[in-house]
């Protein structure tokens, strides 16, 4: 039986997984796939509380999860863009090595 | 019929015209330049009238006893006032004063002419003779005191006038101490009188210390002499006597107009008119001391003029011998005598000293129409022979040289023999050794004052001319100056002080008439004229017959040495140099080098180790200390501001901040993995804290 806490406990490990790659991870490309990660533990989160929090005909949860799929897929656009462009200045996609601005 | 308001009004305007005469030439004398002169002329011209008018009116026989006054200032339960003493003798001497001030001023119009402080001059002339007559006019010592200081002032700024030569500048210098040392006496006195009986003014000091009625002073007669000879000290100073008689030839530096007004007739002549005022309070003892200082001051300036070759310096000892003889006579009780001598001297010594005036001024110009700056136009060895060049100077001064030297028809033999008269009076009522030492002196004088005046009509006048080239183009002064000697001349003769009994010997006279024998209110018994008159008969005419002896020695003695030659005086003055005598008369007996010597020199040693202690110790070391220890304070000081609070205290603050900012900047790296990491902590730590309360 499917039960809200199986729900989390699954966003959970995607959000633990996500917030690691981001963490350890020097390429860029692995940092914003872990950002997705974490974007979707919390969509998986917002359509569990919907389903599991009396607020089924609504649908709010679903609604906020399409607008995040929407904005990660915007966001991916515009962190590609970036990494393009660290990888054109710097060679590298090793978001470490970008420390120009640093002190 | 003269009011007491017209006589507060007369005397208020003969006090306040020289004045008003000062402010013009002081302030707004270069209006009309040296034609202004004229405007101070006429305001003492004007004073002389209505001086004039008061005597007349005593002529009538109008009493003229008034003590106007007014509230000067209060403090507490005591107050001061201003006021005029209106008496006899005010009013003869505001006359004597009128008459020589207004002569001088309109000799010195020629007689400076061209002078670069002209109306300075003028201005400074009418300060003196605003001051002169406040001490004429002052009801209290208070007030005297306060014009004898103006007195002083004025004489110094007049014997200063030509300030540029050192000697003028030092002259008036001298006057001036000397005087202060007079006046801080006479300061003492007054205050000493003031605090026993608690009045100022001569009728109040008159009322309180009288012995019939009850005297303050009673029992303390002994303080009554020290206040009165306090009170004299500023006589002495003023009237140039032993011992402070030396600022007077000194102070011939100033102009010879000045001379005759200031040094000669009037100012000099205050210190006789406030001994005669006070002469019913001081005490016997008082009277000897003045008595004593007198009869020496009338030898030594006599003894000392025969030597002198300045001619202005000769009238100066003379003017001090004279001087003498009135404070004698005060001295000895003849204070009416004092005041008649007094009042012809000033006619007599004011004509001489403008007679050698007119001799310097001729001499003065015909030097330097010669082109000769040198030659020292006062000195009497450069005259000679001057007689037909200047005939009224030569006659007036011949007039004048005749009435002091006591010769008969002239006023000098009328006062000088009632104060011999005096003398010989006094010396018989008391019976002791010394009191014949006041005739002698008397008469020593008298003798020795006919010499040198003699003297000095010869060398001046008669003789050969010390330079005939330079004689050549000696004239007679102009009008303006000649009128002066040749009214002063006139007033000379004894017709003037005996009308109307013609009668020399009588106590007749106007004058004996007008002034009053004042009682001595300590128990001394004055002389009155009939004192004097009785001392004549009394010696049989001895008087009378000495006087004419020693005059006519005197003069004698002069034709034999100087007219005739037939003695020599370089000879006599030789044998006289052996004994001493000649130099000691010559270098004024020393007194000034005595003086420098005793006085100057100690002080000046004195005031220049309390220099040494004043500057080196004081200065130096105590007052420079503190600054400097106030410097070593201020080191110490910044130090601690500077090393401690500054560098430690302040900058270790910043210096704290700075390490935390090195040690926090490392928190900053720049990796978006290291701020998640913070971030992840400090989420877990606030979720921690968030469930354990």
């Amino acid at each position: 039986m499917a039960s809200l806490e199986s729900y989390l406990f699954i966003s959970l490990i995607l959000f633990c997984l996500g917030l690691y790659a981001v963490m350890t991870r020097r390429n860029g490309v692995a940092v914003l796939m872990g950002i997705e990660l974490i974007l979707n533990a919390a969509n998986l989160n917002l359509v569990a509380f919907n389903r599991f929090g009396g607020l089924a005909e609504h649908l709010p949860g679903q609604v906020f999860a399409l607008f995040v799929i929407v904005m990660a897929a915007s966001e991916a656009a515009v962190a590609l863009a970036i990494i393009i462009n660290l990888y054109k200045t710097f060679a590298t996609v090793n978001v470490d090595e970008a420390h120009e601005m640093k002190w | 019929m003269v009011t007491v308001h017209t006589l507060t009004l007369y005397g208020l305007i003969i006090l306040f015209l020289p004045l008003v005469s000062f402010v013009y030439q002081i302030f707004f004398g270069r209006v009309l330049g040296p034609r202004g002169a004229w405007l101070s002329v006429g305001a003492l011209a004007v004073t002389l009238v209505l001086s004039l008018t008061m005597l007349v009116s005593l002529f009538m026989g109008h009493e003229i006893a008034f003590t106007p006054e007014v509230l000067w200032f209060t403090v507490g339960d005591f107050s001061l006032t201003l006021g005029f003493q209106f008496d006899n003798i005010s009013v003869v001497m505001l006359v004597v004063v009128a008459i020589i001030s207004s002569l001088a001023h309109l000799y010195s119009i020629e007689y400076m002419r061209g002078d670069v402080r002209y109306t300075r001059y003028f201005g400074y002339l009418g300060l003196f003779t605003f001051s002169m007559n406040g001490i004429v006019l002052a009801h209290s010592l208070i007030m005297m005191y306060v014009f004898w200081e103006l007195v002083g002032l004025s004489s110094y700024l007049l014997i200063g006038h030509w300030f540029e030569k050192d000697s003028a500048a030092d002259a008036g210098k001298k006057a001036f101490l000397t005087n202060r040392v007079g006046d801080i006496g006479m300061f003492i006195g007054i205050m000493l009188l003031w605090t026993v009986t608690g009045s100022f003014t001569f009728q109040g000091l008159y009322e309180l210390i009288d012995v019939e009625s009850g005297n303050m002073f009673a029992g303390q007669m002994g303080l009554l002499t020290i206040a009165g000879v306090l009170v004299f000290l500023g006589a002495i100073g003023k009237s140039a006597q032993f011992p402070l008689h030396i600022w007077l030839p000194d102070a011939m530096e100033g102009p010879t107009p000045v001379s005759a007004l200031i040094h000669a007739a009037t100012m000099v002549a205050a210190g006789v008119y406030l001994t005669v005022r006070m002469f019913p309070i001081l005490t016997p003892d008082a009277l000897l001391v003045v008595g004593t200082i007198g009869a020496i001051t009338a030898v030594l300036g006599a003894l000392i003029a025969i030597t002198q070759n300045d001619i202005k310096r000769v009238l100066a000892y003379s003017t001090v011998s004279q001087l003498g003889y009135m404070i004698m006579a005060v001295g000895m009780g003849a204070q009416q005598a004092a005041f008649f001598h007094l009042s012809t001297h000033a006619m007599f010594k004011g004509l001489l000293f403008l007679c050698s005036g007119s001799v310097i001024h001729a001499l003065h110009h015909a030097l330097v129409h010669e082109g000769d700056h040198s030659t020292d136009h006062q000195d009497m060895r450069n005259m000679g022979g001057l007689r037909s060049k200047m005939p009224i100077t030569y006659i007036t001064m011949l007039i004048g040289a005749l009435t002091i030297s006591g010769v008969p028809l002239f006023s000098g033999f009328l006062s000088k023999d009632a104060i011999l008269a005096g003398t010989l009076a006094f010396a018989h009522e008391h019976h002791v050794w010394w009191a014949n030492l006041f005739p002698i002196a008397g008469f020593g004088a008298a003798a020795i004052t006919a010499f040198y005046m003699f003297r000095l009509i010869f060398m001046t006048f008669h003789g050969k001319p010390a330079n005939a080239k330079v004689n050549a183009h000696v004239h007679e002064s102009p009008a303006v100056m000649t009128i002066p000697l040749m009214t002063l001349a006139v007033l000379s003769f004894a017709l003037f002080f005996t009308l109307p009994g013609l009668n020399p010997m009588s106590a007749e006279g106007w004058f004996a008439h007008l002034i009053h024998q004042m009682e001595n209110l300590t128990g001394y018994a004055a002389l009155s004229w009939e004192h004097l008159e009785h001392g004549f008969h009394e010696a049989h005419h001895l008087t009378v017959q000495l006087s004419f002896a020693v005059a006519g020695t005197g003069i004698m003695l002069a034709i034999v040495f100087y007219l005739l030659g037939w003695l020599s005086p370089a000879a006599w003055a030789e044998r006289l140099k052996k004994a001493g005598l000649y130099q000691a008369s010559f270098h004024k007996f020393y007194f000034d080098e005595i003086y420098d010597k005793v006085l100057y020199q100690p002080f000046l040693w004195l005031t220049d180790k309390i220099a040494w202690l004043d500057w080196d110790w004081w200065d130096q070391r105590f007052i420079d200390s503190w600054g400097r220890n106030t410097v070593k304070a201020g080191n110490a000081s910044g130090w601690v501001d500077y090393f401690w609070l500054d560098q430690i205290v302040i900058d270790g603050i910043g210096r704290i901040i700075r390490w935390m900012g090195a040690v926090g900047r490392k928190m900053q790296t720049g990796r978006i993995q290291n701020y998640l990491m913070w971030a992840l902590a400090g989420g877990l730590i606030i979720l921690v804290l968030a469930n354990s309360f």
